[in-house]
């Protein structure tokens, strides 16, 4: 702390570099993410199509969220609450299969009593899927799991005589057979990194509370449920916000998982409804992608700032602590 | 007594190490199924594919399947050129890397070293926009880049690179945990400026972080769809990225060479994986530090 005062005395005559190194971020930011921000809330008080240069006030939220008397209106209403409901099907359901495989496995890679050769090589490969483009499994999946009876999963299933030719399983174009595609390859994508994450928060958990409980004769599991769960709680919260807002934004999967021609319903998710809805050149809905945009920004920054919470906490222990073990 | 409890701790966690070893080489199994048929898929000619679904057995037709992943590109079947899209995907994906590293290290550092009147709230403001999604602002970003010509550009999408908060967070915490500020003291003594001492002394002992974050960095722009596709609005094929051109692919009913799309699929993939494998060790140890710190 003394040496931190020394230096405030010292570095006045620098603080204007401080200022020079922040400077491109804060520019750039400005332009590029803060001014479409703005931008966006602007446009979102504008029409849609053919009445975008027109000023509505709040009529596209106004449609969005409540709908209206005329047919557009309440189909505008429709489809928001679809995309809505589908983002959360999907996220749920690629969410709860994820964190309890994640939780086990890792608290299976930390438990030292475990004896599993190859523990490093597991990682990799789990993680693996994370670091594959998007874009490419969709269109690996699809082409796998294709509707008709030469889709590879498909043909095998006739010829294994499990389905007969005629009624091929549409996998892609099929509503709930397309959601659980979705959620399996989500899950598949994500695990490994959600493992990783939990991993280093248990390992940051004081290991001679381990030791302690097992010494009183506690087993694996009471270790786990009393000691690394209870523990483990601001991790687990910190992933569930930060996974909320991913899944809120889930986009090339759904957007590409589809039969390459049109959006199946059951799976558009918000994110892909922003997108078809101000770059479709036969729409140009700037002020439905607008005011969806606004709501969904409203939705994540609430989440945000549970996780900024989070953040801050930790920071402010994690300094309490430093600044002990420095007067220890 | 004792032994016996001994014994009892020995071999009752056996049976236990083994059934949690099979578990995980299952996982391992079902991580890697995927693109393990995608390989040998993309080695199977279309017929074969077709009479026989799901095969594991590799065959001897990836050249021939690749062959016509060119011919595509020349007799303009469908918009997948795999060499223009390295080259595509190349030049956005390095730009990116290094304006993200450089100038979030260089956000980092100005935060860190310096004292000034507008350091904490500087900071508070990069945590706050830590979360906030590119599909909330890209209404008002495509707008404003059509608006000003720059649709059918790169710029939009390497020049934003330059700020990316999570990044400047990430290097933030490393270099309060393992940059001692007494070194700047010294360079300053020994007469260095201030940009020589960033450049030559913080970025060298930087390296770790650094090289971490430039693989997230290249991994990320070179998968990303969103972006490219938004801004590339016209699908031209000599700018179109890798993810846009599978995209392509799937869009085109017409395509019936079954095992040409996946070796063209295999194609798109091969650079990342490439790169996962030689730094995989790094990438692992990245993602369980981002958890810690993040």
């Amino acid at each position: 702390m003394a040496n931190r005062s020394g230096g405030r005395i010292r570095s006045i005559s620098y603080a204007k570099y401080g200022y020079i190194f922040i400077l491109p971020f804060f520019l750039v930011y400005v332009v590029f993410q803060l001014y479409p921000l703005f931008n966006t809330f602007y446009l979102s008080f504008f029409g849609n199509g053919s009445t975008k240069e027109e000023w509505v006030g709040l009529s596209n939220y106004q449609r969005l969220l409540f709908g209206g008397a005329d047919r557009v209106a309440s189909s505008v209403h429709e489809t928001f609450l679809r995309v809505l409901g589908n983002t959360f099907v999907l996220w749920v359901g690629n969410f709860i299969p994820q964190i309890i495989l994640s939780l086990v496995l890792a608290a299976w890679f930390t438990n030292a009593r475990l004896k599993i050769p190859g523990k490093g090589a597991y990682k990799i490969i789990m993680y693996m899927p994370n670091i594959i483009t998007a874009a490419s499994s969709a269109a690996l999946f699809v082409t796998l799991f294709g509707d008709s009876k030469f889709g590879a999963v498909n043909a095998m299933l006739i010829n294994n005589g499990i389905i007969d030719a005629l009624h091929p399983i549409q996998f892609v174009s099929g509503p709930t057979q397309a959601r659980i595609m979705i959620m399996i390859i989500q899950t598949w994508m994500w695990y490994g990194n959600t493992t990783i994450m939990l991993m280093s928060g248990i390992m940051g958990i004081n290991g001679s509370l381990f030791e302690a409980a097992s010494i009183d004769g506690a087993s694996h599991t009471q270790q786990f449920f009393k000691i690394t769960l209870p523990l483990l709680k601001p991790i687990l919260l910190y992933t569930v916000v930060t996974s909320m807002i991913g899944g809120l934004q889930m986009f090339d999967i759904p957007a590409l998982y589809n039969n390459g021609t049109s959006q199946n319903s059951a799976t558009e998710t918000i994110a892909v409804y922003i997108y078809d809805n101000f770059l479709n050149a036969n729409l140009s809905n700037y002020g439905n992608a607008a005011s969806a945009s606004v709501i969904l920004f409203m939705i994540t920054s609430i989440l945000g700032s549970i996780c900024f919470a989070i953040n801050r906490d930790k920071d402010v222990k994690h300094k309490k602590s430093k600044k002990t073990s420095k007067l220890l | 007594m004792n032994m016996v409890e001994e014994k009892k701790n020995i071999s009752k966690p056996k049976v236990l190490d083994v059934a949690v070893t099979a578990f995980m080489i299952i996982l391992c199994v079902i991580s890697l199924l995927p693109i393990y048929i995608l390989i040998v898929n993309a080695s199977r000619d279309t017929q074969n594919i077709i009479n026989e679904g799901v095969s594991f057995i590799p065959r001897l037709s990836l050249i021939d399947n690749i062959k016509i992943v060119l011919d595509w590109a020349k007799n303009g079947v469908v918009k997948y050129a795999p060499l223009t899209g390295y080259r595509n995907s190349a030049i956005i994906a390095f730009s990116c890397t290094f304006l993200t590293v450089l100038f979030s290290g260089a956000t980092a550092y100005g935060v860190v070293v310096y004292d000034f009147k507008l350091k904490g709230p500087a900071y508070t403001f990069i945590l706050a926009v830590m979360m906030v999604p590119v599909q909330v602002t890209s209404v008002g970003f495509y707008q404003f880049m059509s608006r000003i010509g720059l649709t059918d550009n790169y710029l939009p999408l390497i020049i934003p690179a330059i700020a990316a908060p999570q990044v400047i967070f990430f290097m933030r915490q490393y270099m309060k945990s393992s940059f001692p500020l007494e070194i700047v003291e010294a360079a300053r003594i020994d007469g260095s400026n201030e940009f020589r001492t960033f450049f030559t002394i913080a970025i060298p002992m930087m390296k770790p972080a650094f090289a971490v974050q430039a693989i997230f960095a290249f991994v990320a722009s070179w998968n990303n769809y969103y972006m490219p596709s938004m801004i590339l609005v016209s699908n031209k094929q000599h700018q179109m990225t890798l993810p846009m051109m599978v995209n392509s692919i799937l869009s085109n009913e017409k395509l019936d060479e079954i095992g040409a799309k996946y070796a063209a699929i295999m194609l798109s993939i091969l650079p990342v994986v490439i790169v996962y494998f030689i730094f995989s060790k790094f990438i692992v140890e990245g993602v369980a530090l981002g958890g810690v710190k993040e």
